[in-house]
Protein backbone atom coordinates (compact mmCIF):
# COMPACT_ATOMS: atom_id res chain seq x y z
CA UNK A 1 0.00 0.00 0.00
CA UNK A 2 1.07 3.72 -0.57
CA UNK A 3 1.17 6.71 1.40
CA UNK A 4 -2.17 7.89 -0.23
CA UNK A 5 -3.74 4.47 1.12
CA UNK A 6 -2.05 4.62 4.23
CA UNK A 7 -3.88 7.87 5.08
CA UNK A 8 -7.39 6.98 3.83
CA UNK A 9 -7.31 4.01 6.42
CA UNK A 10 -6.06 6.36 8.73
CA UNK A 11 -8.68 8.90 8.35
CA UNK A 12 -11.86 5.70 8.29
CA UNK A 13 -9.72 4.45 11.74
CA UNK A 14 -10.29 7.42 13.23
CA UNK A 15 -13.51 8.47 12.46
CA UNK A 16 -14.97 4.68 13.35
CA UNK A 17 -12.67 5.80 17.00
CA UNK A 18 -14.45 9.02 17.26
CA UNK A 19 -17.89 7.33 16.44
CA UNK A 20 -17.13 4.68 18.86
CA UNK A 21 -16.15 7.17 21.72
CA UNK A 22 -19.18 9.11 21.01
CA UNK A 23 -21.65 6.58 21.36
CA UNK A 24 -19.95 5.19 24.73
CA UNK A 25 -19.67 8.92 26.27
CA UNK A 26 -23.66 8.58 25.61
CA UNK A 27 -22.99 11.79 23.24
CA UNK A 28 -24.65 9.68 20.56
CA UNK A 29 -27.96 8.49 21.75
CA UNK A 30 -28.65 4.45 20.91
CA UNK A 31 -31.74 5.45 19.18
CA UNK A 32 -29.84 7.31 16.98
CA UNK A 33 -27.06 5.06 16.06
CA UNK A 34 -25.09 1.99 18.14
CA UNK A 35 -20.99 2.07 18.41
CA UNK A 36 -19.38 0.59 15.76
CA UNK A 37 -18.26 -2.06 18.26
CA UNK A 38 -21.70 -3.06 18.93
CA UNK A 39 -22.49 -2.86 15.23
CA UNK A 40 -19.79 -5.93 15.01
CA UNK A 41 -21.29 -7.96 17.87
CA UNK A 42 -24.70 -8.02 16.41
CA UNK A 43 -23.28 -8.45 13.16
CA UNK A 44 -21.72 -12.02 14.70
CA UNK A 45 -24.75 -12.53 16.28
CA UNK A 46 -26.83 -12.17 13.24
CA UNK A 47 -24.95 -14.61 11.45
CA UNK A 48 -25.30 -17.35 13.50
CA UNK A 49 -29.34 -17.24 12.69
CA UNK A 50 -30.71 -19.53 9.93
CA UNK A 51 -33.21 -16.60 9.11
CA UNK A 52 -30.71 -14.06 8.35
CA UNK A 53 -28.43 -16.42 6.33
CA UNK A 54 -31.64 -17.31 4.27
CA UNK A 55 -32.25 -13.79 3.56
CA UNK A 56 -28.84 -13.04 2.69
CA UNK A 57 -28.61 -15.83 0.71
CA UNK A 58 -31.61 -14.71 -1.21
CA UNK A 59 -30.14 -11.40 -1.70
CA UNK A 60 -26.82 -12.27 -3.19
CA UNK A 61 -28.72 -14.84 -5.29
CA UNK A 62 -30.86 -11.71 -6.46
CA UNK A 63 -27.60 -9.68 -7.16
CA UNK A 64 -25.61 -12.05 -8.95
CA UNK A 65 -28.40 -13.00 -11.38
CA UNK A 66 -29.12 -8.89 -11.90
CA UNK A 67 -25.46 -8.39 -12.25
CA UNK A 68 -25.06 -10.95 -15.22
CA UNK A 69 -28.41 -10.21 -17.06
CA UNK A 70 -27.26 -6.09 -16.59
CA UNK A 71 -23.64 -7.25 -18.07
CA UNK A 72 -24.75 -9.54 -20.75
CA UNK A 73 -27.55 -7.70 -21.82
CA UNK A 74 -26.04 -4.21 -21.60
CA UNK A 75 -23.16 -5.81 -23.49
CA UNK A 76 -25.43 -7.26 -26.37
CA UNK A 77 -27.69 -4.24 -26.40
CA UNK A 78 -24.44 -2.29 -26.78
CA UNK A 79 -23.11 -4.30 -29.81
CA UNK A 80 -26.31 -3.95 -31.41
CA UNK A 81 -26.59 -0.49 -31.22
CA UNK A 82 -23.03 0.28 -31.77
CA UNK A 83 -23.95 -2.09 -35.24
CA UNK A 84 -26.76 -0.34 -36.20
CA UNK A 85 -26.37 3.72 -36.34
CA UNK A 86 -29.78 4.36 -37.05
CA UNK A 87 -31.34 2.59 -34.32
CA UNK A 88 -28.65 4.38 -32.07
CA UNK A 89 -29.89 7.18 -33.04
CA UNK A 90 -33.50 6.41 -31.94
CA UNK A 91 -31.99 5.43 -28.65
CA UNK A 92 -29.13 7.40 -27.41
CA UNK A 93 -31.60 9.90 -26.21
CA UNK A 94 -33.26 7.71 -24.70
CA UNK A 95 -30.61 6.39 -22.63
CA UNK A 96 -29.44 9.23 -21.53
CA UNK A 97 -32.72 10.88 -20.41
CA UNK A 98 -33.03 7.55 -18.50
CA UNK A 99 -30.50 8.61 -15.65
CA UNK A 100 -33.42 11.25 -15.00
CA UNK A 101 -36.23 8.70 -14.24
CA UNK A 102 -36.40 7.38 -10.74
CA UNK A 103 -37.28 4.09 -11.96
CA UNK A 104 -38.57 2.98 -8.43
CA UNK A 105 -41.80 4.22 -9.55
CA UNK A 106 -41.41 1.13 -11.51
CA UNK A 107 -41.52 -0.91 -9.33
CA UNK A 108 -44.95 -1.47 -8.07
CA UNK A 109 -45.08 -2.41 -11.95
CA UNK A 110 -42.86 -4.75 -11.69
CA UNK A 111 -44.78 -6.14 -8.80
CA UNK A 112 -47.68 -6.68 -11.05
CA UNK A 113 -45.50 -8.38 -13.64
CA UNK A 114 -43.59 -10.60 -11.74
CA UNK A 115 -44.97 -10.74 -8.36
CA UNK A 116 -43.63 -10.49 -5.09
CA UNK A 117 -41.08 -12.42 -4.64
CA UNK A 118 -37.29 -12.86 -7.08
CA UNK A 119 -38.04 -11.49 -10.27
CA UNK A 120 -39.67 -8.31 -9.99
CA UNK A 121 -36.35 -7.22 -7.42
CA UNK A 122 -34.01 -8.81 -10.71
CA UNK A 123 -36.37 -6.30 -12.96
CA UNK A 124 -35.67 -3.44 -10.96
CA UNK A 125 -32.13 -3.90 -10.49
CA UNK A 126 -31.45 -4.67 -14.19
CA UNK A 127 -33.74 -1.63 -15.29
CA UNK A 128 -30.64 0.54 -12.91
CA UNK A 129 -27.78 -1.44 -14.06
CA UNK A 130 -27.92 -2.47 -17.86
CA UNK A 131 -28.30 1.31 -18.67
CA UNK A 132 -24.69 2.22 -17.28
CA UNK A 133 -22.92 -1.07 -19.54
CA UNK A 134 -25.43 -0.47 -22.83
CA UNK A 135 -23.68 3.53 -22.72
CA UNK A 136 -20.29 2.38 -21.71
CA UNK A 137 -20.23 -0.49 -24.33
CA UNK A 138 -21.23 2.07 -27.28
CA UNK A 139 -18.65 3.98 -25.98
CA UNK A 140 -15.87 1.56 -25.71
CA UNK A 141 -16.65 -0.25 -29.20
CA UNK A 142 -16.58 3.40 -30.85
CA UNK A 143 -13.06 4.39 -29.08
CA UNK A 144 -11.40 1.59 -30.54
CA UNK A 145 -8.67 2.98 -32.68
CA UNK A 146 -9.33 1.94 -36.62
CA UNK A 147 -5.44 0.90 -37.34
CA UNK A 148 -6.55 -2.10 -34.85
CA UNK A 149 -8.74 -3.52 -37.01
CA UNK A 150 -7.09 -2.39 -40.38
CA UNK A 151 -3.74 -4.20 -38.36
CA UNK A 152 -6.08 -7.18 -37.80
CA UNK A 153 -6.81 -7.21 -41.61
CA UNK A 154 -3.83 -7.35 -42.27
CA UNK A 155 -3.58 -10.36 -40.43
CA UNK A 156 -5.84 -11.81 -42.83
CA UNK A 157 -8.27 -12.45 -39.01
CA UNK A 158 -12.29 -13.65 -39.85
CA UNK A 159 -14.67 -10.90 -37.97
CA UNK A 160 -15.45 -13.60 -35.35
CA UNK A 161 -11.20 -13.32 -34.30
CA UNK A 162 -10.98 -9.75 -35.16
CA UNK A 163 -14.10 -9.16 -32.62
CA UNK A 164 -12.60 -12.14 -29.58
CA UNK A 165 -8.62 -11.12 -30.34
CA UNK A 166 -8.90 -7.20 -31.18
CA UNK A 167 -12.36 -5.23 -30.61
CA UNK A 168 -13.05 -6.73 -27.29
CA UNK A 169 -9.66 -6.56 -25.89
CA UNK A 170 -9.45 -2.95 -26.97
CA UNK A 171 -12.73 -1.79 -25.83
CA UNK A 172 -11.74 -3.61 -22.09
CA UNK A 173 -10.79 -0.11 -20.18
CA UNK A 174 -14.48 1.02 -21.26
CA UNK A 175 -16.20 -2.33 -20.33
CA UNK A 176 -15.39 -2.22 -16.72
CA UNK A 177 -16.21 1.04 -16.32
CA UNK A 178 -19.60 -0.47 -17.71
CA UNK A 179 -19.28 -3.55 -15.38
CA UNK A 180 -18.22 -1.06 -12.00
CA UNK A 181 -22.07 0.71 -13.06
CA UNK A 182 -23.83 -2.64 -13.67
CA UNK A 183 -22.69 -3.70 -10.35
CA UNK A 184 -23.04 -1.27 -8.23
CA UNK A 185 -26.45 0.17 -9.54
CA UNK A 186 -28.04 -3.68 -9.97
CA UNK A 187 -26.75 -3.67 -5.50
CA UNK A 188 -28.56 -0.93 -4.94
CA UNK A 189 -31.49 -1.58 -6.75
CA UNK A 190 -32.15 -5.23 -5.61
CA UNK A 191 -31.41 -3.79 -1.86
CA UNK A 192 -33.43 -0.75 -2.06
CA UNK A 193 -36.77 -3.26 -3.28
CA UNK A 194 -36.57 -5.23 -0.89
CA UNK A 195 -36.13 -2.65 1.62
CA UNK A 196 -39.94 -1.16 -0.06
CA UNK A 197 -41.31 -4.39 -0.60
CA UNK A 198 -40.45 -8.15 -0.20
CA UNK A 199 -40.74 -11.73 1.09
CA UNK A 200 -37.71 -12.06 1.51
CA UNK A 201 -33.55 -10.52 1.73
CA UNK A 202 -31.41 -8.62 3.69
CA UNK A 203 -33.27 -5.60 2.75
CA UNK A 204 -36.34 -6.38 3.78
CA UNK A 205 -34.81 -8.14 7.39
CA UNK A 206 -33.08 -4.22 7.39
CA UNK A 207 -36.55 -2.70 7.11
CA UNK A 208 -38.17 -4.64 9.34
CA UNK A 209 -35.25 -4.29 12.07
CA UNK A 210 -36.18 -0.37 11.22
CA UNK A 211 -39.98 -0.63 12.02
CA UNK A 212 -39.61 -2.84 15.30
CA UNK A 213 -36.91 0.39 16.13
CA UNK A 214 -34.27 -2.93 16.49
CA UNK A 215 -31.39 -0.56 16.34
CA UNK A 216 -29.15 -3.67 17.28
CA UNK A 217 -30.15 -5.56 14.69
CA UNK A 218 -30.43 -2.93 12.02
CA UNK A 219 -27.08 -1.78 12.16
CA UNK A 220 -25.77 -5.65 12.39
CA UNK A 221 -27.18 -5.88 8.71
CA UNK A 222 -26.01 -2.61 7.66
CA UNK A 223 -22.42 -3.35 8.53
CA UNK A 224 -23.20 -6.44 7.15
CA UNK A 225 -24.37 -4.87 3.43
CA UNK A 226 -21.66 -2.52 3.49
CA UNK A 227 -18.92 -4.44 4.27
CA UNK A 228 -20.05 -6.70 1.39
CA UNK A 229 -20.61 -4.06 -0.95
CA UNK A 230 -17.04 -2.57 -0.13
CA UNK A 231 -15.49 -5.82 -0.79
CA UNK A 232 -17.46 -5.94 -4.58
CA UNK A 233 -16.48 -2.33 -5.25
CA UNK A 234 -12.69 -2.93 -3.95
CA UNK A 235 -12.20 -5.69 -6.14
CA UNK A 236 -13.16 -3.99 -8.93
CA UNK A 237 -11.52 -1.30 -8.27
CA UNK A 238 -8.41 -2.91 -7.95
CA UNK A 239 -8.76 -4.96 -11.37
CA UNK A 240 -9.50 -1.54 -13.02
CA UNK A 241 -6.95 0.60 -11.53
CA UNK A 242 -4.13 -2.91 -12.48
CA UNK A 243 -5.60 -2.31 -16.25
CA UNK A 244 -5.16 1.34 -16.15
CA UNK A 245 -1.29 0.63 -15.07
CA UNK A 246 -0.76 -2.12 -17.99
CA UNK A 247 -2.50 0.02 -20.49
CA UNK A 248 -0.67 3.38 -19.13
CA UNK A 249 -4.09 5.37 -18.11
CA UNK A 250 -3.18 5.56 -15.00
CA UNK B 1 -1.68 -7.38 -71.61
CA UNK B 2 1.21 -7.00 -69.33
CA UNK B 3 3.61 -9.23 -69.47
CA UNK B 4 5.41 -9.88 -65.89
CA UNK B 5 8.47 -9.75 -65.60
CA UNK B 6 10.37 -12.48 -62.95
CA UNK B 7 11.86 -9.29 -61.11
CA UNK B 8 8.54 -7.48 -60.77
CA UNK B 9 7.59 -6.91 -57.32
CA UNK B 10 4.27 -5.15 -57.80
CA UNK B 11 2.44 -3.28 -60.33
CA UNK B 12 -0.14 -0.64 -60.50
CA UNK B 13 -2.17 0.16 -63.84
CA UNK B 14 -4.54 2.84 -64.29
CA UNK B 15 -5.47 2.74 -60.79
CA UNK B 16 -8.04 5.26 -59.75
CA UNK B 17 -10.53 5.35 -56.48
CA UNK B 18 -13.64 7.79 -55.77
CA UNK B 19 -15.46 7.49 -52.17
CA UNK B 20 -18.83 9.47 -51.20
CA UNK B 21 -17.66 11.91 -48.49
CA UNK B 22 -20.06 12.45 -45.30
CA UNK B 23 -22.23 14.83 -47.34
CA UNK B 24 -22.71 12.24 -49.62
CA UNK B 25 -20.64 13.89 -52.61
CA UNK B 26 -18.21 11.61 -54.99
CA UNK B 27 -14.58 12.62 -53.99
CA UNK B 28 -11.79 11.40 -56.83
CA UNK B 29 -8.76 10.67 -55.10
CA UNK B 30 -6.53 9.19 -56.76
CA UNK B 31 -6.13 9.25 -61.02
CA UNK B 32 -4.37 7.13 -63.19
CA UNK B 33 -1.69 6.15 -61.05
CA UNK B 34 0.82 3.53 -62.85
CA UNK B 35 3.74 1.95 -61.51
CA UNK B 36 5.85 -0.45 -61.17
CA UNK B 37 8.54 -2.60 -58.88
CA UNK B 38 10.78 -4.95 -58.99
CA UNK B 39 11.90 -6.90 -55.70
CA UNK B 40 14.29 -5.25 -53.32
CA UNK B 41 13.34 -1.63 -54.75
CA UNK B 42 13.20 1.22 -52.05
CA UNK B 43 10.19 3.34 -53.25
CA UNK B 44 8.91 6.88 -51.21
CA UNK B 45 5.69 8.34 -52.45
CA UNK B 46 5.69 11.90 -51.16
CA UNK B 47 2.32 14.66 -52.14
CA UNK B 48 1.30 17.33 -50.35
CA UNK B 49 -2.03 16.54 -47.30
CA UNK B 50 -5.08 14.91 -48.72
CA UNK B 51 -3.38 13.92 -51.96
CA UNK B 52 -4.17 9.79 -51.54
CA UNK B 53 -1.49 8.95 -50.70
CA UNK B 54 -2.78 7.01 -47.68
CA UNK B 55 -5.59 5.49 -50.02
CA UNK B 56 -2.66 4.10 -52.19
CA UNK B 57 -1.10 2.39 -49.82
CA UNK B 58 -4.32 0.90 -48.46
CA UNK B 59 -5.05 -0.08 -52.23
CA UNK B 60 -1.71 -2.08 -52.58
CA UNK B 61 -2.13 -3.56 -49.34
CA UNK B 62 -5.86 -4.70 -50.16
CA UNK B 63 -7.93 -3.12 -47.58
CA UNK B 64 -9.36 -0.74 -50.19
CA UNK B 65 -10.44 -2.39 -53.37
CA UNK B 66 -9.92 0.44 -56.23
CA UNK B 67 -13.01 1.72 -57.95
CA UNK B 68 -10.65 2.27 -61.69
CA UNK B 69 -7.58 0.03 -62.50
CA UNK B 70 -5.68 -2.56 -61.11
CA UNK B 71 -2.73 -3.86 -58.63
CA UNK B 72 -0.74 -6.80 -58.84
CA UNK B 73 1.53 -8.00 -56.49
CA UNK B 74 3.61 -10.55 -57.45
CA UNK B 75 1.96 -11.46 -60.63
CA UNK B 76 -1.60 -11.80 -58.63
CA UNK B 77 -4.23 -9.22 -58.52
CA UNK B 78 -5.14 -7.21 -55.42
CA UNK B 79 -8.85 -6.45 -55.11
CA UNK B 80 -9.58 -5.73 -51.73
CA UNK B 81 -8.26 -8.70 -50.37
CA UNK B 82 -4.93 -8.83 -48.06
CA UNK B 83 -2.51 -11.02 -50.16
CA UNK B 84 0.57 -13.26 -48.16
CA UNK B 85 3.47 -11.58 -48.14
CA UNK B 86 2.63 -7.68 -47.59
CA UNK B 87 3.53 -6.09 -44.23
CA UNK B 88 2.19 -2.86 -43.14
CA UNK B 89 3.26 -0.33 -40.86
CA UNK B 90 0.77 2.34 -40.28
CA UNK B 91 1.21 5.77 -39.06
CA UNK B 92 -0.90 5.69 -35.81
CA UNK B 93 0.62 3.35 -32.99
CA UNK B 94 -0.49 -0.17 -33.47
CA UNK B 95 0.99 -1.79 -30.98
CA UNK B 96 -1.85 -3.69 -28.93
CA UNK B 97 -1.48 -2.41 -25.22
CA UNK B 98 -3.37 -5.18 -23.42
CA UNK B 99 -0.47 -7.37 -24.95
CA UNK B 100 3.85 -7.51 -24.13
CA UNK B 101 5.93 -6.62 -26.93
CA UNK B 102 6.85 -10.18 -27.11
CA UNK B 103 2.93 -10.79 -27.58
CA UNK B 104 2.78 -8.24 -29.80
CA UNK B 105 5.52 -9.51 -32.47
CA UNK B 106 3.91 -12.51 -32.08
CA UNK B 107 0.77 -12.24 -32.67
CA UNK B 108 0.97 -12.74 -36.42
CA UNK B 109 2.57 -15.97 -35.98
CA UNK B 110 0.28 -17.17 -33.05
CA UNK B 111 -2.86 -16.36 -35.90
CA UNK B 112 -0.73 -18.31 -38.31
CA UNK B 113 -0.58 -21.29 -36.19
CA UNK B 114 3.30 -21.18 -36.89
CA UNK B 115 5.22 -23.88 -35.03
CA UNK B 116 5.88 -22.65 -31.59
CA UNK B 117 9.59 -23.22 -31.75
CA UNK B 118 9.97 -20.99 -34.96
CA UNK B 119 7.97 -18.31 -33.06
CA UNK B 120 10.59 -17.99 -30.21
CA UNK B 121 13.00 -18.28 -32.93
CA UNK B 122 11.53 -15.78 -35.24
CA UNK B 123 10.45 -13.14 -32.71
CA UNK B 124 13.94 -13.47 -30.47
CA UNK B 125 15.87 -11.75 -34.05
CA UNK B 126 12.84 -9.63 -34.80
CA UNK B 127 13.54 -8.44 -31.00
CA UNK B 128 16.91 -8.96 -31.17
CA UNK B 129 16.98 -6.49 -34.84
CA UNK B 130 14.79 -3.98 -33.59
CA UNK B 131 16.85 -3.67 -30.14
CA UNK B 132 14.42 -4.40 -27.76
CA UNK B 133 14.83 -8.02 -26.13
CA UNK B 134 14.79 -6.56 -23.20
CA UNK B 135 11.90 -4.79 -23.50
CA UNK B 136 10.20 -8.32 -24.34
CA UNK B 137 7.76 -8.48 -21.01
CA UNK B 138 7.07 -4.96 -21.11
CA UNK B 139 3.48 -3.57 -22.45
CA UNK B 140 3.70 -0.79 -24.96
CA UNK B 141 2.44 1.68 -22.12
CA UNK B 142 6.00 1.25 -20.66
CA UNK B 143 7.88 2.06 -23.96
CA UNK B 144 8.55 5.85 -25.90
CA UNK B 145 6.90 6.50 -28.94
CA UNK B 146 9.89 5.84 -31.15
CA UNK B 147 9.99 2.40 -29.12
CA UNK B 148 6.35 1.47 -29.68
CA UNK B 149 7.10 2.15 -33.69
CA UNK B 150 9.61 -0.54 -33.49
CA UNK B 151 7.36 -2.97 -31.93
CA UNK B 152 5.00 -2.32 -34.70
CA UNK B 153 8.23 -3.01 -36.88
CA UNK B 154 9.17 -6.12 -35.67
CA UNK B 155 5.36 -7.25 -35.94
CA UNK B 156 5.88 -6.97 -39.52
CA UNK B 157 9.53 -7.86 -40.01
CA UNK B 158 8.83 -11.64 -37.77
CA UNK B 159 6.27 -12.44 -40.51
CA UNK B 160 9.01 -11.98 -43.27
CA UNK B 161 7.13 -10.18 -45.64
CA UNK B 162 8.23 -9.56 -49.29
CA UNK B 163 6.44 -6.46 -49.89
CA UNK B 164 6.80 -3.72 -46.89
CA UNK B 165 4.36 -0.79 -46.71
CA UNK B 166 5.21 2.01 -44.34
CA UNK B 167 1.97 4.95 -44.04
CA UNK B 168 4.30 7.94 -42.67
CA UNK B 169 5.55 5.11 -39.94
CA UNK B 170 7.61 7.78 -38.44
CA UNK B 171 5.37 10.71 -38.18
CA UNK B 172 4.95 11.21 -34.62
CA UNK B 173 8.50 11.24 -33.49
CA UNK B 174 11.02 13.83 -33.84
CA UNK B 175 13.52 14.49 -36.25
CA UNK B 176 16.70 12.56 -34.08
CA UNK B 177 14.40 9.75 -33.58
CA UNK B 178 13.15 9.73 -36.78
CA UNK B 179 16.88 9.81 -38.03
CA UNK B 180 17.55 6.87 -36.22
CA UNK B 181 14.99 4.75 -37.18
CA UNK B 182 15.62 5.97 -41.10
CA UNK B 183 18.47 3.93 -40.35
CA UNK B 184 17.03 1.24 -38.40
CA UNK B 185 14.85 0.97 -41.66
CA UNK B 186 17.73 0.90 -44.19
CA UNK B 187 19.22 -2.02 -42.04
CA UNK B 188 16.06 -3.94 -42.36
CA UNK B 189 15.40 -3.54 -45.95
CA UNK B 190 19.21 -4.44 -46.95
CA UNK B 191 18.84 -7.52 -44.51
CA UNK B 192 15.39 -8.69 -45.57
CA UNK B 193 16.06 -7.94 -48.87
CA UNK B 194 11.94 -6.86 -48.94
CA UNK B 195 10.66 -4.72 -51.68
CA UNK B 196 9.92 -1.06 -49.51
CA UNK B 197 7.34 1.77 -50.09
CA UNK B 198 7.59 4.54 -48.26
CA UNK B 199 4.63 6.89 -47.60
CA UNK B 200 6.04 9.89 -46.18
CA UNK B 201 5.88 14.24 -46.32
CA UNK B 202 9.15 14.43 -45.09
CA UNK B 203 11.14 15.25 -47.95
CA UNK B 204 14.70 14.77 -45.96
CA UNK B 205 13.36 11.06 -45.30
CA UNK B 206 12.04 10.35 -49.07
CA UNK B 207 15.28 12.08 -50.19
CA UNK B 208 17.76 9.75 -47.36
CA UNK B 209 16.08 6.17 -47.46
CA UNK B 210 14.71 6.01 -51.39
CA UNK B 211 16.01 4.15 -54.70
CA UNK B 212 13.16 5.98 -56.31
CA UNK B 213 10.47 8.85 -54.96
CA UNK B 214 7.12 8.95 -56.58
CA UNK B 215 5.73 13.30 -56.27
CA UNK B 216 2.30 12.80 -56.10
CA UNK B 217 -0.02 16.22 -57.53
CA UNK B 218 -2.87 17.34 -55.34
CA UNK B 219 -6.31 15.44 -55.15
CA UNK B 220 -7.53 13.58 -57.23
CA UNK B 221 -3.60 12.33 -56.74
CA UNK B 222 -1.44 11.21 -59.15
CA UNK B 223 2.38 10.65 -60.31
CA UNK B 224 3.49 13.99 -61.20
CA UNK B 225 7.53 13.22 -61.38
CA UNK B 226 9.14 10.20 -60.74
CA UNK B 227 13.10 10.96 -59.09
CA UNK B 228 15.83 8.32 -59.03
CA UNK B 229 17.91 9.44 -56.03
CA UNK B 230 21.35 7.28 -57.29
CA UNK B 231 22.23 6.56 -53.69
CA UNK B 232 24.43 3.06 -53.14
CA UNK B 233 22.38 0.10 -51.22
CA UNK B 234 24.96 0.54 -48.22
CA UNK B 235 24.15 3.53 -46.90
CA UNK B 236 22.71 5.43 -43.63
CA UNK B 237 21.38 9.10 -42.50
CA UNK B 238 24.76 10.33 -42.56
CA UNK B 239 24.04 10.63 -46.55
CA UNK B 240 21.61 13.70 -45.45
CA UNK B 241 24.69 16.01 -46.02
CA UNK B 242 25.36 14.98 -49.39
CA UNK B 243 24.46 17.55 -52.24
CA UNK B 244 22.62 14.99 -54.15
CA UNK B 245 19.83 15.09 -50.99
CA UNK B 246 19.73 18.37 -50.94
CA UNK B 247 19.49 18.47 -55.07
CA UNK B 248 16.31 15.72 -54.73
CA UNK B 249 14.96 17.68 -52.11
CA UNK B 250 14.84 20.83 -53.88
CA UNK B 251 13.45 18.83 -57.08
CA UNK B 252 10.46 17.17 -54.91
CA UNK B 253 9.67 21.01 -53.39
CA UNK B 254 9.99 22.67 -57.21
CA UNK B 255 7.57 20.06 -57.86
CA UNK B 256 5.01 20.33 -54.54
CA UNK B 257 4.65 23.71 -53.95
CA UNK B 258 2.36 24.92 -55.99
CA UNK B 259 0.29 21.68 -55.47
CA UNK B 260 0.62 22.09 -51.46
CA UNK B 261 -0.49 25.46 -51.95
CA UNK B 262 -3.03 24.67 -54.01
CA UNK B 263 -4.20 21.86 -51.22
CA UNK B 264 -4.05 24.38 -48.29
CA UNK B 265 -6.10 27.17 -50.41
CA UNK B 266 -9.37 26.75 -49.74
CA UNK B 267 -9.01 26.38 -46.13
CA UNK B 268 -7.58 29.49 -45.90
CA UNK B 269 -10.23 31.40 -47.90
Amino acid sequence: MNAVAWTRLAVIAAFVALVEALCRFGIIKPITLIAPSAMVASLVHLLGQADVRADLLFTLVNVVVTVAISIAGGFAIGVLLHRFTRARRVVSPLLAASYAVPMFVFYPLMIVLFGLGRWSLIAIGVMLGIIGMIVNTIDGLDRIPRVYTKMAAMQRMSPLATTFLVVLPAATPHLVTGVKLAVTYSITGVIAGEFILSVAGLGRHIALAYNDLDNTAMYGLLLLLLLVTTLVNVSIHAWEQRMHRVWGRA
Amino acid sequence: MLTMNRNEALTATGVGHEFRDRNGRTVRALDGIDFSLTRGDFFSVIGPSGCGKSTLLEIIAGLVAPTEGRVTFEDRPVNGTVPDGIGVVFQEDASFPWLTVWENVAFGLRRARVDAGEIERRVAYALRFMGLTEFAKAHPAQLSGGMRQRVCIARTLVQQPRLILLDEPFAALDQQTRLVMGDELLRLWRESGATVILITHSLDEAAMLSDRIGVMSGRPGRFIETLVTGHPRDRDSRILGDARCAELTAAMWSHLRDESLRAVEPASR
